[in-house]
């Protein structure tokens, strides 16, 4: 018996190119032209980005609540900046080990994390990072302690482009960073261990029928956005040049998680979206009265639980769905 | 050598009681709603406030305000869980989380714009300051005072909980509301009195804690760690579970700061880590 073939093809996800994908890329290099004073926000926005859409991995896809992503960002920023600080300043080897070290502890906390219920897995991520946060602070020798690490020196990138001032470099390296963790991303989603992940998000007791190890693939899901934010770390590490013992706040897990529900969680682009919103926001407020600025993030978190799920990217769903029915009627 | 611990240790026993105040309410919302909610600490803090603006503005007597902390935020709570909280505990943990968040944010921006960012004090009557020399230790009046509070409010507490009709049916509520609720106990009902007694022991919290924790707008998420870890480890809704999670957490704190200035506050992470992995559902697991 030949087995049936079940045309699933139109609802799988796919990891094709279409229009709109190059046109949403297209946008960061038309503000890299259109809004040369601003490269610098630029590139803080596209590192955000890639920390949204590591923190996307697991509760966007894997379901997995954490509220202290920023222990794998901060990692990854402490690995870059320590490496570049004794010595050895090339970019792309720092930002894999960045990612390396960040892997490493995602792994060993995943097991912690796994297990748990969804606010058992919110008091471990955020113990682990206020764990790890402590340690920074008292380490000084090594990571500076409250002062920050400064004397980060960065090497040419490919040995070819200096990071200037004006942050031509650091926008250009960011956002040819920011694709490939995003073509990664994809690629993972779209792929059955991507699907798997989405059917644990939406059942975990039900997979082990179907042979899928649940804590297994849950382990790598977290493993792989670890190494993700450790890299997002790292580039904030040697574009900036300095490390702040504030890169594993938890203010810092609290507004990733507010950019990508923001942007729309589970949605590629979500985090995009999120960061890129947020961040300008946070600019254009925040630089007037930084009172306002937490008045206005806790209304808009308010707002965005109140109008519901998905975020922006849910509510533009909604809006095409309504318009498709009302053309097909 | 052995005096000073025992003052440090005494120390530590004052914090952690002053903590266990302040999330019990936490603790036995979570418990009964499944209810995560972080701007828990947002009562404490503005209970604070309330106490300084009584206290310097009105003269009202510390031991006076406290009853009046307790009533008026216990009033509070019930409109509060009547209005907002009601629905937000139905949503998933997520919304809840990120929900309580925005509230914790509104609350930190609301108290910097009214009281400004500095830390503010309130002065304690004359009785209730200076030392007591017993037996070679150095014992704080004030923290004393602190002490026998918090043991005259949780024997109230165990009371109300293990003696009258009302605790009878927490106690079923919190183990199995559906069970509850179909024997005719008004599991609704009793979530608003819990919540609301939940807020005003946190606002009293805040105002005892003044002295010992300090009080200025970013309370609330310096101390969310906290009171989140004495909830989770002492076990959702288990009141003897969230004292003897809030006192160790208390002591830990303080005797790892005095002794090992170096690891500080490492110490209270790590032990929280290893205590879950023992104990994945808290210290006392109760209902489901």
């Amino acid at each position: 018996m030949t087995p049936t073939r079940i045309p699933l093809a139109g609802r799988l996800p796919s990891d094709r190119w279409r229009r709109w994908d190059v046109v949403l890329w297209l946008a960061p290099v038309a503000a890299y032209f259109a809004f040369p004073a601003h490269r610098v926000l630029g590139s803080q926005v596209i590192i955000t980005a890639i920390f949204a859409l590591s923190l996307d991995v697991v509760l966007g896809y894997a379901g997995i609540v954490s509220l202290g992503h920023a222990a794998f960002f901060g990692l990854g920023a402490y690995t870059a900046g320590i490496l570049a600080h004794h010595g050895w300043g090339e970019p792309i080897t720092g930002l894999l080990c960045a990612s390396v070290v960040a892997a490493v502890v995602g792994f060993a906390t995943s097991f912690l994390v796994v297990r748990g219920a969804q606010l058992v897995q919110l008091v471990i991520t955020l113990g682990v990072a206020q764990m790890l946060k402590e340690a920074a602070n008292k380490a000084g020798a090594l990571t500076g302690g409250v002062d920050g690490l400064s004397d980060v020196t960065m090497w040419r990138v490919l040995g070819m482009f200096g990071f200037d001032l004006a942050g031509k470099t650091a926008y250009v390296y960011c956002g040819a960073v920011a694709l490939l963790v995003f073509l990664l991303v994809r690629r993972v989603v779209s792929s059955p261990f991507g699907l798997s992940l989405r059917a644990i998000h939406e059942g975990a007791a039900r997979m082990p029928a179907l042979g899928a190890p649940v804590r297994r693939r849950l382990i790598a899901a977290f493993t792989l956005s670890a190494a993700l934010a450790g890299i997002a770390g790292g580039l904030l590490a040697q574009t900036t040049q300095f490390v702040a013992l504030e890169v594993l706040d938890l203010s810092r897990s609290a507004s990733v998680l507010i950019m990508l529900v923001l942007g729309g969680a589970g949605r590629i682009y979500g985090a995009f979206v999120g960061a890129g919103l947020f961040m300008l926001m946070q600019d254009f407020l925040a630089r007037r009265d930084p009172v306002y600025w937490q008045l206005w993030i806790g209304g808009l978190l308010v707002l965005v639980v109140l109008i519901g799920r998905g975020g922006v990217l849910g509510l533009a769903e909604t809006w095409r769905d309504r318009l498709a029915q009302r053309r097909s009627r | 050598m052995f005096a000073s611990f025992l003052t440090v240790l005494f120390d530590g026993v004052a914090y952690g009681s002053l903590l266990f105040v302040i999330s019990v309410g936490m603790s036995v919302t979570m418990g009964l709603m499944r209810f995560i909610n972080l701007a828990h600490g947002a009562f404490a803090m503005f209970g604070g406030y309330a106490a300084y603006v009584l206290i310097r503005r009105w003269n009202v007597p510390f031991l006076a305000v406290l009853p009046i902390v307790l009533v008026g935020f216990a009033g509070i709570g019930a409109v509060l869980e009547r209005l907002l909280y009601r629905w937000v505990s139905r949503t998933r943990p997520l919304d809840q989380v990120l929900f309580t968040i925005g509230l914790a944010f509104i609350a930190t921006g609301v108290a910097t714009y009214v009281w400004g960012p500095s830390q503010r004090t309130i002065a304690l009557p004359a009785v209730l300051t200076g030392q007591l020399h017993v037996l070679g230790i150095d014992l704080g009046v004030y923290r004393l005072f602190l002490i026998a509070t918090v043991i005259a409010i949780t024997w109230a507490l165990h009371a109300l909980i293990e003696r009258t009709r009302f605790g009878a049916q927490l106690r079923a509520a919190v183990d199995q509301p559906e069970a509850g609720a179909g024997l005719g106990i008004p599991v609704d009902r009793v979530f608003t009195v819990s919540f609301a007694l939940g807020s005003g022991l946190a606002a009293v919290g805040g105002v005892l804690g003044v002295d010992v924790i300090g009080l200025d707008p970013n309370f609330t998420f310096r101390y969310m760690v906290y009171f989140l870890l004495v909830v989770v480890v002492g076990g959702q809704g288990s009141i003897v579970g969230s004292a003897i999670a809030a006192i160790a957490l208390g002591v830990f704190d303080v005797v790892g700061k005095y002794y090992l200035p170096s690891i500080g506050a490492f110490l209270i992470y790590a032990l929280m880590v290893v205590l879950l992995l023992v104990f994945p559902y808290g210290l006392i697991r109760r209902g489901r």
